[in-house]
């Protein structure tokens, strides 16, 4: 099952691609649905592992054409009615009733619900259908926060196919933002509910871990490294508690959530888009050099293609991999109890380029050598 | 087993529903004792100190006269008593408890002979500024216990000056710094590399020393990273400064192989050896082919560690280093002692003197007391009593042992309390304090917090099998406590004089305050 509007609102730059209104606002910034690319992905690797399957499926953009993309034969269990509003027929305008509908039409013949969105779809889905199927999100979505996705397409694929023989499942939480937290300026993610996931924990993508901004003295330091490291650059900030409180102790005011673009020290962008960045980085008049920062979202470790897709793989191509700075507090990799950070940029082949051993930015002079793969 | 004579013969029957002995409580004494600066009376003394035979005035310079009399609290002697008594009530001391629980700072028994040799008047009643023909024995004791710790690391010297373990460190970063000066390599080596479990101070001393620093985290089989520090040395590696076992109680078994990587870089390596009452007389440094290393002289040998009593640092070093050691050096001349100060190319004097006189003289009683033998016998002991609790341990309920999961570890473990935490919603840090009603306590982690809900012990030698199972009992009791009745876990402790600490008043530098002065001036605003 797709959410075919999943997703929408990431390289645009907003904070979720829920309701009508920002989907709208999505697609009029050039927006384009990736959701059921990568959902066709996941299949492909799934077919791959298992062979020829029959899908269960939801009708057109909400399954059918993913999974015909991936070259599996649909069996259609759902269609949105049409009668219902103007743009059912495209699915662009299915709602959340539409994939709490999908679901429960599919939960009960299926051994696992497969299902392509974000933290909103995910609950949908334990809405939908609770704890009576067992489910794996294909992470398409805008935020994922909750630990019931694979780490990329292709992993929820390999996790899907090992459901065939290994029948072991485990409670996974459900989470979303807090926008109050958001608001307040702190990024935290809340629980929601429980969904019942394949129990493969190095694939299936942790629980963020709200961070603190209690510890002022390491993002100073960290704001210090940074300061000296770009001088009188231009400093894409990616979201996060750790990148605003390293703004914050660089004298400037950005929001938590958007990228946010500093020159000389100073404010000069807000909650820039792909295509705006893009600009920014190229920029001829500017000759004063350009680094990127980013910082790993919470206990999942993700450095790139969660809650940032704005930095998209144009935007790193065009400033070079050495300029991509990896900032986080010490206590938040020590949260990733070990694994590697992660990569999910959209473009494999710049993953591969990006992976490796690289430098996180823990202090001033203190640094971490990190193990970042592509997920 | 056999039956105390007295009672005659136990059938197996008996001795098997005969009840399980209740586990001991505690409760602590409660006094309302103010600080000793709100107890004094203007005019009570506690001695009539002789008048000066000249006038104080002319001897003394003029930069060191008070411009007026020291704000004391003036009591009687007994009062002073009195008041430490009752302080000393409300704690629960190192001799006291079965004191596996502070975890890397092995607390273990320190023979009260020891002691005995320290208040002797030949030590206590030493005044550093002797000349060196007066002072002989302590130097003659100083001087054997150089070779002894030379010995038990495989290094060439040993300088006994640093006043702890991170003193230590700093020793050794600072002589790092001052060889790659003597080679005109300082500008280009700014970097020193360390792992996230060896001891924080490693990491700090380098900061201090004016290094940058680079941390290596676990690989997946939760060893220390060796591809990370591929990926890290260079032509700017100064040194790798590393802890082993780490704090996780885990042994690096490829540690030769990370210093050889350094050494190929150019880089020294400083093993941080305050974790070694595992290994005494099992492995050296030296045989892993580190360049420095330093032990803690408090918790291995002999004297306990922080708060039990000083501390003291040892730094031993290879030839190539000697020349930076700080100086004063301990040296005979084949009749006499002697302190040797002209050192041109040592670091300097790391504290002022040569050492913490007491806790010397306790680590060279401990070591004679042993013999190599004896101290490889601690070693192993160390290490059953450790893989022995480890197992009990791990059969409470919501326990585990991250990182190299399987394996055996050296002296300590950091366990982790996370599945207890996530059933029940307990902290660690209130199963800790829980154990107080118990009579015990533990210890978490270092900062960061890498182990989730971490729990970090370490039974040296001294603990004998019923300490270790009464201790484990106690955990599964407050484990069983968490999952059944949280409330009291939580709210623990039950018989304690404090209850709970306000960590953020000792977080905060406005508010902490560990003077009187401070007191006054950040709490009650005078
Ligand atoms: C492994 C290790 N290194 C260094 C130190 C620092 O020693 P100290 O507390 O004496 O400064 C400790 C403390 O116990 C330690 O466990």
């Amino acid at each position: 099952m797709v959410n075919p509007v999943a997703g929408l609102g990431g390289r645009v730059g907003l904070k979720g691609s829920d309701g009508p209104d920002v989907q709208a606002r999505a697609r009029e910034l050039g927006a384009v649905p990736r959701a059921s690319e990568r959902a066709a992905a996941a299949l492909e690797e799934l077919k791959a592992r298992v062979g020829a399957a029959v899908v269960l499926t939801a009708a057109g953009p909400m399954g059918e054409d993913a999974v015909r993309a991936a070259g599996l034969e649909p069996d259609v269990r759902y269609t949105p009615d049409a009668s219902d509003g103007p743009d059912r027929a495209d699915a662009s305008g299915t709602t959340a009733a539409d994939t709490v509908a999908a679901a429960r039409a599919l939960a009960r013949h299926v051994d696992l619900l497969l299902f392509a969105g974000g933290d909103g779809t995910a609950r949908d889905v334990l809405d939908a259908v609770g704890a009576s199927v067992p489910v794996l999100g294909v992470p398409t979505g805008v935020k994922m926060h909750s630990a019931v996705f694979g780490v990329g397409p292709r992993a929820a694929g390999e996790v899907a196919a090992r459901v065939a023989t290994t029948r072991a499942f485990t409670e996974a939480e459900v989470m979303d933002l807090d926008e109050e937290a958001v608001r307040s300026g702190r990024v935290s993610a809340r629980l929601y509910g429980h969904l019942l996931v394949p129990d493969v924990p190095v694939r299936v993508q942790q629980r963020k871990v709200g961070s603190s901004a209690a510890d002022p003295y390491a993002v100073g330091g960290i704001a210090a490294e940074l300061a000296g490291r770009v001088g009188a650059g231009q400093l894409v900030l990616g979201p996060g508690g750790t990148t605003r409180a390293v703004a914050a102790a660089l004298g400037v005011d950005v929001p938590v959530m958007g990228v946010n673009v500093l020159r000389d020290g100073r404010f000069f962008a807000a909650d820039v888009n792909a295509a705006e960045l893009l600009r920014l980085v190229t920029d001829d008049d500017w000759t004063g050099g350009t680094w990127i920062a980013v910082t790993p979202i919470g206990g999942q470790g993700f450095l790139l293609g969660r809650g940032n897709q704005q930095i998209a793989p144009e935007v790193l191509r065009a400033v070079g991999p050495d300029r991509l700075l990896a900032v986080a507090t010490e206590a938040k990799l020590a949260a990733l109890g070990g694994r590697p950070l992660l990569l999910d940029t959209g473009d494999p082949g710049l993953d591969g380029v990006l992976a490796g051993y690289r430098t996180v930015i823990t202090g001033r002079g203190r640094t971490a050598r990190y193990p970042v793969q592509g997920a | 087993m056999s039956a105390p004579a007295n009672t005659g013969p136990v059938s197996i029957e008996d001795a098997r529903i005969a009840p399980k002995p209740p586990l001991r409580r505690f409760h602590q004494a409660r006094w309302d004792e103010p600080l000793l600066f709100e107890l004094g009376t203007p005019g009570t003394r506690g001695v009539a100190v002789p008048a000066p035979e000249v006038p104080l005035d002319d001897s003394l310079p003029e930069a060191l006269r008070r411009k007026q009399a020291p704000g004391l609290p003036e009591m009687s002697q007994l009062h002073v008593l009195r008041h430490y008594l009752r302080l000393s009530q409300e704690n629960l001391g190192v001799d006291l408890n079965i004191d596996v629980g502070q975890g890397t700072c092995t607390m273990k028994y320190s023979p009260k002979v020891n002691d005995r040799f320290v208040r002797d008047h030949r030590v206590s009643e030493l005044h550093p500024l002797q000349d060196d023909s007066t002072v002989q024995g302590v130097l003659e004791v100083m001087y054997h216990l150089e070779k002894m710790l030379a010995e038990i690391s495989g290094m060439d010297r040993v300088s006994l000056q640093p006043g702890a373990g991170s003193a230590a460190i700093y020793t050794n970063i600072a002589m790092i710094r001052a060889y790659f000066a003597s080679r005109g390599e300082l500008e280009q080596r700014d970097e020193v590399i360390t792992t996230i479990f060896s001891h924080p101070s490693n990491a700090a001393c380098a900061k201090t020393a004016g290094f940058k620093v680079i941390t290596l985290y676990p690989d997946a089989d939760g060893y220390p990273d060796i591809e990370a520090l591929k990926a890290a040395v260079g032509p700017r590696t100064a040194a790798l400064m590393i802890t082993n076992p780490e704090d996780t109680g885990i042994f690096n078994s490829r540690i030769a192989e990370f210093v050889d990587i350094v050494h190929e870089a150019g880089g020294l390596c400083a093993y941080d050896q305050a974790n070694a009452n595992g290994i005494l007389g099992i492995t050296r440094a030296r045989a892993a082919g580190f360049d420095m290393c330093h032990f803690n002289l408090h918790k291995t040998f002999s004297t306990p560690h922080a708060c039990g009593g000083p501390a003291a640092g040892a730094s031993g070093v290879s030839d190539k280093l000697v020349p930076f050691l700080p100086r004063p050096t301990v040296e005979f001349d084949g009749t006499r002692y002697y302190l040797d100060d002209d050192r041109p190319e040592s670091v300097g004097k790391i504290r002022p003197f040569y050492g913490v006189v007491p806790n010397l003289v306790r680590a060279y009683a401990w070591v004679m007391s042993l013999g190599a033998e004896g101290l490889r016998e601690v070693a192993e002991i160390a290490v059953l009593n450790n893989n022995y609790l480890m197992k009990k341990i791990l059969e409470i309920r919501g326990v585990s042992a991250p990182y190299a999961e399987g394996k055996r570890r050296i002296e300590q473990v950091r366990y982790s309390w996370e599945e207890l935490h996530k059933d029940t919603g307990v902290h660690s840090e209130e199963i800790g304090v829980r154990a107080a009603d118990f009579g015990t306590h533990y210890w978490t982690s270092h900062h960061p917090y890498v182990v989730p809900e971490p729990m970090t012990l370490e039974p040296t030698e001294s603990y004998s099998r019923q300490d270790l199972d009464e201790y484990a009992a106690i955990l599964a009791e407050v484990a069983r406590e968490a999952y059944e009745d949280p409330e009291t876990v939580r709210s623990a402790p039950h018989n304690s004089t404090i209850h709970q600490i306000r960590h953020e008043t000792l977080d905060d530098p406005k508010t902490w305050a560990v003077t009187w002065r401070a007191y006054r001036r950040k709490i009650l605003g005078q």
